[in-house]
């Protein structure tokens, strides 16, 4: 590791706060009978996508430090493990500080940051199994949407995904988790499936939005999602929803309308880019800031706006700094919901599923 | 989304004079029929929600009904109020969707057109809870639902609560059509994002006007991803016919009597009658 000295170091490659994946694997490593990594074998995160984010910098340099300190004490045996312990502190309460005053865009970049955890991190980490089914029986298979049987101690459910992946590579599988109308029939083929076996749906969003290409429009990409949320109304089985990342606008709703929705507490939900809308008001895309703010789009701005029902709380500094921490947050609020709805009959269900939107 | 991509081009000087996107003709505004088609080429002009209504309703059946359901800016957007002032203004009525009761062909059905002079049709909270109202009127008053869509998407000053306007319309709409309501959905010039992904895509019939753009993403957004050329004729009615999306194709001067015939086959009426109204209405005119 190169030297550090005094607070003008430049650091190209600090692993923005990845430092826990590179500690080894995390969470239980479990046989799963779902066939979700063979087309996307999964490693660590991508060194190439990693970027650090501005404002994290005062808590990347004291990362940068500690892992100094640290290299150096198991290098001479010092016992520095007061002074690492101190800086440690130190760094918590720097965390604290960055963290407890985001900005709606900063909030936005931590939303989208490479080494946030996506679907996979969900499936290896809080799941007990998960058995994956492809293909909606009309086009394709989509890969930017994962479906799938899934167990969590006990509880079954649907689970359905963006998936971004993790790796350049798997990004362009996922196609950046970008779906194309197949992704959305495919989920509503099978939701229909959790109807009929009587098993409640989970869904996780992370998308940009919904792929605007030529092939998405010739398939009817208005028409999937128009349908989705139309026909997520009626399904009588309890729907939760998770923005995981990013809620891209249509792209996200297409698997949101659900009884319980929730939001990460870094990530957004928009009906437009901060960029696009930029753009549009001021044609410029550097002003993407003050449309992140004028947008509305944070977990809080919406929980007050009625939009979504709760936010599950990120450790702070985020969950791609704490991605096990967060899946476990996550993992206990699903929990809760499960039970819970599995308690209210279906009518009821559908009945309070369109009052909640009906009153938006 | 972005109605401001839609925005009329300025007018000529005096506006006596438009010129056609079909053709490139000069046409003087005075040859306009009220149908607003383009003498040479055909080309359907955009024309305004009271005009469309007129055109389509038997003679003064369109019964408004919650004119007053206006905007609220709960985001207090950057000048998002001043905008709607001006708009309501300019246009006369408070938000891009008219509502109400009205007859076809003597079908009664609950009625609603998009204005796409105001905001570019854009969706927010007041035009989604609008179109809720009206299938929650069809559906009490067992009536089939006729929308004229004409939207640039979503409204972006309402932000996600105009999103979740996709939601709500939609969950009206599966009641309807849980309860065997019959729904007509015809897409104008032009109707794309948040619009086309929700109420306007679930009808049980979809028709086009001739030409229209009709999409999810707007052009330029797919141009600037693929960065690359579209191809001819993409995102136009007759594209989305060929590829399975829409119905039929209608050209505006026989959407009413169209309208008419697919009402009767609903509800247990004579087509054929329709149909002959509509020959002696053409006599008529042709004497």
């Amino acid at each position: 590791m190169q030297g550090v000295s005094g607070h003008s170091i430049s650091l190209p490659f600090v692993p923005s706060g990845c430092w826990i994946y590179n500690s080894g694997p995390v969470g239980k490593s479990k046989k799963k009978n779902g066939d979700h990594k063979s087309a996307l074998q999964r490693s660590g995160p991508d060194r190439s996508v990693e970027r650090a984010l501005s404002f994290e910098q005062p808590i990347l340099e004291m990362e940068h430090k500690i892992q100094e300190l640290k290299s150096l004490a198991s290098s001479t045996r010092l016992d520095l493990n007061g002074e690492v312990l101190a800086l440690e502190q130190r760094m918590l309460q720097v965390t604290d500080q960055v963290y407890s005053g985001l900005t709606p865009w900063e909030r936005v970049q931590v939303a989208r940051h490479p080494c946030r955890p996506v679907a996979a991190d969900y499936v290896d980490q809080m799941l007990d199994d998960f058995v994956e089914l492809h293909g909606d029986r009309l086009y394709a298979d989509d890969r930017a949407i994962l479906t799938g049987l899934a167990t969590m101690e006990g509880r079954r459910f649907l689970l359905i995904a963006h998936r971004k992946g993790k790796t350049t590579q798997e990004r362009l599988l996922c196609n950046f988790a970008c779906a194309h109308p197949e992704g959305y029939r495919k989920a509503l083929a099978k939701m229909r499936l959790a109807e009929k076996l009587g098993m409640p749906i989970v869904t996780l969003i992370n998308t940009p939005g919904a792929y605007p290409g030529i092939g998405a429009e010739e398939r009817g990409q208005a028409s999937a999602i128009a349908q989705n949320i139309r026909e997520m109304f009626s399904i009588r089985a309890p729907i939760l929803c998770i923005v995981i990342g990013e809620g891209g606008s249509g792209g996200a709703l297409g698997i949101g309308v659900g009884d319980r929705v929730a939001m990460l507490e870094h990530s957004y939900y928009s009906v437009i880019s901060p960029e696009g809308c930029a753009a549009i008001l001021w044609k410029s895309g550097d002003k993407a800031p003050e449309a992140a703010d004028a947008l509305k789009l944070t977990a809080p701005d919406l929980r007050r706006l009625g939009v979504v029902d709760d936010v599950i709380a990120e450790p702070r500094g985020g969950a791609h700094r704490y991605p096990e921490a967060t899946i476990v947050t996550v993992k206990a609020w699903l929990s809760r919901w499960l039970d819970e709805l599995a308690e209210v009959p279906a009518e009821e269900l559908t009945d309070r599923r369109y009052a909640k939107f009906r009153a938006m | 989304m972005a109605w401001s991509r839609f925005k009329k081009k300025k007018n000529m000087p005096g506006g006596l004079w438009e010129k056609c996107e079909g053709c490139g003709a000069m046409i003087f505004r005075k040859d306009f029929s009220a149908l607003k088609l383009c003498p040479d080429c055909g080309h359907h002009f955009s024309i305004g929600a009271r005009e469309r209504i007129e055109l389509t309703v038997d003679e003064s059946s369109f019964n408004e009904l919650w004119a007053d359901v206006s905007t609220v800016d709960r985001l207090d957007f950057v000048g998002y109020a001043e905008k709607i002032d001006r708009t309501v203004g300019k246009c006369g009525n408070n938000e891009a969707v008219l509502t109400g009761r009205a007859a076809v062909h003597g079908y009664s059905v609950a009625f609603g057109v998009m204005d796409f002079a105001f905001l570019g049709g854009s969706m927010g909270v007041a035009v989604g809870e609008k179109i809720c109202r009206l299938a929650e009127l069809a559906l009490a008053e067992g009536l089939p639902l006729v929308i004229f869509c004409a939207s640039g998407g979503a409204r972006m000053h309402e932000g996600a609560l105009s999103l979740m306007q996709m939601a709500k319309t939609c969950g009206a709409l599966q009641r309807f059509h849980e309860a065997s309501g019959f729904y007509i959905s015809v897409l104008t010039n032009p109707t794309t994002g948040g619009v086309t992904a929700s109420f306007a895509s679930v009808a049980d019939v979809i028709l086009a006007e001739p030409g229209a753009l009709i999409g999810f993403a707007g052009p330029r957004v797919i141009k600037e991803t693929l960065k690359q050329d579209l191809p001819k004729g993409f995102q136009r009615s007759e594209f989305l016919l060929e590829k399975g999306q829409v119905d039929r194709i209608v050209p505006r001067g026989e959407l009413r009597n169209e309208i008419g015939k697919l009402l009767a086959y609903a509800t247990g009426g004579d087509p054929v009658a329709v149909g002959a109204v509509a020959e002696d209405a053409a006599d008529r005119e042709a004497e």
